[in-house]
């Protein structure tokens, strides 16, 4: 392998495990704040890359506007989704034991998935990324790299500075830091505990829709998109230790790499590889990387 | 007169929460036919300190013997098999099961035979003979049928004692046995506690100073992790670093 | 003391009585349906034994299912049928292989991971049957022969097949049964009910874990070497993480903490596969019967936290009012 192509892997592994970092992150925080494990957080994803798809012809005819105001439209209709489906759903399930949440959660996955069936159908698409990001940087004397795929980094960084502000920095973090840890002395103070965890939760949703839209330029949309990405979530939030925003980055970005240069280097074992990764870090540290708390 | 035997000693235990000392090179010896209760304020490291005795916490420095051996590297179930019961502050039965079954299946810690998967463990004698014998010395033989979840506060303490015998130890540690507790069963738990102590050694964690200063033969007191008493009780009280720190100026 | 109630007793009985009876009135769908069934209730009682008698939330028994199917494929010969009585065992050990590596793995950690892992690492099997040739292709392939057993018994006609399929069901459930209420069986009730006093007593909680999840794993690849046999086609989709909800889904239908509970939830969740699938209800709309399962997924946690088996209860408790101490349910009899 050449310096070249090393690079380009090397910023292939970068853009996949970021965008995998925001993925886990969100379903970490769901879970982290108000402790349900929500299976159908992968749909979200799915449903980001269908929505970058279905919407675009959409908003060009209504509002017209290209890709960005796609990306705003699809956000907003998120946030709404996140709103209704915790009130309408989620909020039922802070109580109950994880098996009860694993499978109403598996139950949405089943119907999110339909419901698009429906819509939308269950063909494989391809989504173009916007005319000014679709250039490539040159890399090298022979090589050039997508525009496009530093723009999906950057955008994850940029979120990820933007969630770690918010936490530390502001009210609304400090409260919703609050909430996890204390639910019952955060909602004596006067805080409104429904309304915050309605906040988080949408929250969560639109990062996983936006970084579905994100994506779909590069990933392309198809049906089993959220369930696979859903997986990949899970083994990055047990390498990097549930709770811990950091061991998730760490985690991501180590996935990240190992897929990408076992793609490349060992294509048959590339699935498998992930989670040989896995055992042999639950061999050596079961709590995961870092341990939260 | 001879010394009586030592069933437990920790030797200059320590544990670090990462920058947080929680105990700080504290020894204790636990005599048989002896009561040694441990007190001491809020976060003084009681709590860590039967933990790391019993097995659920290990130590940063410092060892545990039980009964002559060392065990620092034992985890707690083997402790468990060599004789060291352990009772908690918040109740540790099985809410489910009948108060019998909570006491045989404790017993039957001791005799395990888990390859005999066609036997009824209901038929098993030792494990229900120990169990009416460990109901019985609580005072819940009248009660064995009932539900344990639904049992009064003060019945679930004595059951939680109930299941620490069941596999008759010789180390009791018993973590806020009084806990929650009235008058009356406070008496019945301090009866239970003075008849026991002839075969066994106890080693009680306590905020009850009253129950304590009546029934313990040696008293630990800790501050901030580190032992500044330990004594028998009237040097205890008499003493002015702990009148300081925890009486209160009695 | 530990009596079962006659009223369950008399129920499982007679369910078993009807399967027996049940091919002398059926048709070829009929009995093939059923065999499919007693299938699914021999994997439903291999998680049952996991999640409702340990607690043990497993998310990827699927794999175990599946890599037994596998198994039957990879062993058996290309030239002649092969024996019962050796293959069965392999492929049971092949999926309890399996089930030690993930259990041993697995077992360190608790809660939401467990899930997790358990979920990540049938995943893992997935994979290796789906991209490496190891699998035969993401088709899927046929078996060469179906087993025999000797001049007894051939597995290759439909009716051998249920026979020995509800033998094994039958065989499976009195195993259990008298599993759990052994001192190992208690063991594992004690490790789902409060396992800090289980270790404070002095078990030492993981290898009971890991032994519940060997034997589970190796009865559920006992249910796909039958699901093998029967379909005489196995494909990766046996590893899928669909199946290992849908098994799940299948005990909490029927009743977590009840080997009954399999029984019910097997059966029940087969015919809401049906009824959802079927044209004659839903006409064309049929294609999307996930969307119809997954709303009775949702519909029958949120309804029925104690499933089927429940049900009764619930019923007396709506009409009667809770009667208090007398109806608390004692949890000491399995089945």
């Amino acid at each position: 392998m050449d310096l070249a192509t090393f690079l380009i892997q090397c910023l292939n592994s970068l853009q996949y495990g970021l965008l995998l970092f925001l993925v886990a992150s969100g379903l970490t925080l769901i879970f982290g704040i108000m402790g349900v494990i929500n299976l159908a957080h992968g749909s979200f994803y799915m449903i980001g890359a269908y929505m970058a798809y279905a919407l675009a012809p959409l908003v060009a005819g209504s509002i017209g506007g290209g890709f960005f105001t796609t990306l705003v439209v699809g956000l907003v209709l998120a946030v709404l989704l996140g709103y209704v489906l915790e009130w309408a759903f989620f909020s039922f399930l802070y109580e109950r034991e994880h098996l009860q949440q694993v499978l109403m959660t598996y139950g949405l996955i089943l119907v999110f998935e339909e419901l698009r069936s429906l819509l939308v159908g269950d063909d494989v698409h391809g989504v173009k990324p916007p005319e000014i990001l679709a250039g490539s940087l040159p890399l090298g004397e022979l090589m050039t790299y997508p525009v496009y795929r530093l723009f999906i980094s950057g955008v994850c960084l940029a979120l990820a500075l933007g969630m770690y502000l918010v936490f530390t920095r502001t009210r609304l973090g400090m409260m919703i830091r609050a909430g996890a840890t204390n639910r019952e002395m955060v909602q004596s103070l006067g805080v409104d505990i429904k309304f915050l965890y309605r906040v988080v939760f949408a929250a969560g949703v639109a990062i996983a829709v936006l970084a579905g839209m994100v994506a779909a330029p590069v990933s392309s949309v198809y049906p089993g998109m959220g369930n696979t990405v859903l997986i990949i979530c899970f083994v990055v939030v047990v390498i990097g230790g549930i709770g811990s925003i950091r061991g998730a980055l760490l985690a991501a970005l180590l996935i990240g790499f190992v897929d990408t240069f076992g793609k490349v280097l060992l294509p048959q074992a590339a699935g498998v590889l992930v989670y040989v990764l896995m055992a042999l870090i639950l061999l050596w540290k079961p709590d995961g990387l870092f341990r939260a708390g | 007169m001879s010394p009586a035997e030592v069933l437990l000693r920790g030797r200059d235990i320590s544990r670090r929460f990462g920058g947080l000392v929680a105990v700080n090179g504290v020894s204790i010896e636990l005599q048989r036919g002896m009561v040694h209760a441990v007190i001491g304020t809020n976060g003084a490291g009681k709590s860590t300190l039967v933990n790391i005795l019993s097995g659920e916490t290990a130590p940063s420095g410092g060892s545990v013997e039980l009964l002559g051996q060392d065990v620092t590297r034992w985890s707690q179930p083997r402790r468990a098999r060599a004789g060291l019961g352990r009772s908690y502050q918040l109740n540790t039965i099985y809410p489910s099961f009948s108060v019998f079954e909570n006491c045989r299946l404790a017993a039957q810690a001791a005799t395990q035979k888990p390859w005999q998967w066609w036997r009824d463990a209901q038929r098993c004698e030792a494990s229900t003979a120990a169990a009416r014998a460990a109901a019985q010395r609580t005072g819940l033989d009248r009660v064995l049928d009932r539900t344990a979840g639904l049992l009064s506060h003060g019945q679930k303490r004595q059951l939680e004692i109930a299941m620490c015998l069941a596999t008759a130890p010789q180390v009791l540690l018993l973590d806020e046995p009084l806990a929650g507790m009235g008058a009356e069963e406070t008496e019945r738990m301090l009866a239970l506690l003075a008849e026991l102590k002839a075969g066994h050694g106890i080693l009680l964690v306590e905020h009850d100073m009253d129950a304590v200063f009546r029934i313990a033969d040696r008293i630990t007191v800790m501050v901030n992790g580190s032992v500044i008493a330990c004594d028998a009780p009237e040097a205890v009280r008499a003493n002015p670093q702990v009148q300081d720190a925890y009486l209160g100026g009695h | 003391m530990s009596g079962v109630p006659a009223s369950r007793a008399l129920f499982v009985l007679g369910a078993f009585a009807l399967l027996t009876l049940f091919p002398l009135g059926a048709g070829s769908f009929g009995i093939d349906l059923i065999t499919k069934v007693m299938i699914y209730a021999v994997f439903a009682l291999s998680l049952e034994l996991l999640v409702g008698s340990t607690g043990l939330v497993c998310f990827g028994q699927a794999a175990f299912f599946g890599l037994g199917a596998y198994a039957t494929y990879w062993l058996t010969p290309a030239d002649a049928a092969p024996s019962l009585a050796w293959l069965l065992p392999s492929c049971m050990a092949l999926a309890a292989a399996y089930a030690l590596f993930v259990g041993a793995l697995s077992l360190r950690t608790k809660g939401v991971y467990f899930i997790m892992v358990t979920l990540a690492f049938a995943q893992m099997a997935y994979y290796v049957v789906h991209d490496t040739p190891l699998g035969g292709g993401t088709d899927g392939v046929y078996l060469n022969h179906k087993p025999v057993l000797g001049a007894l018994l051939d597995l290759d006609k439909p009716l051998a097949l249920y026979g020995f399929t509800l033998a094994c069901l039958v065989g499976v459930f009195v195993f259990l049964a008298l599993l759990l209420r052994s001192r190992f069986g208690r063991a594992l009730a004690g490790i789902r009910v409060n396992e800090r006093r289980m270790r404070a007593t002095g078990f030492s909680t993981y290898p009971y874990k890991l032994a519940a999840f060997v034997i589970s794993g190796a009865i559920a690849g006992l249910a796909g070497f039958l699901f093998a046999v029967k379909d005489g086609f196995v494909n990766p989709e046996l590893l899928s993480w669909h199946l290992s909800g849908a098994v799940l889904i299948m005990i909490i239908l029927g009743g977590l903490g009840h080997l009954r509970g399999a029984l019910i939830g097997a059966f029940a969740f087969a015919m809401l596969q049906e009824f959802f699938k079927s044209e004659a209800v839903f006409g064309s709309f049929a294609r999307h019967w996930l969307l119809g399962l997954g709303l009775a997924i949702i519909a029958s946690v949120a309804l029925l936290p104690r499933g089927l088996v429940g049900v009764p209860a619930q019923v007396r408790e709506r009409l009667w009012g809770a009667r208090g101490d007398a109806a608390a349910e004692v949890d000491d009899e399995p089945g």
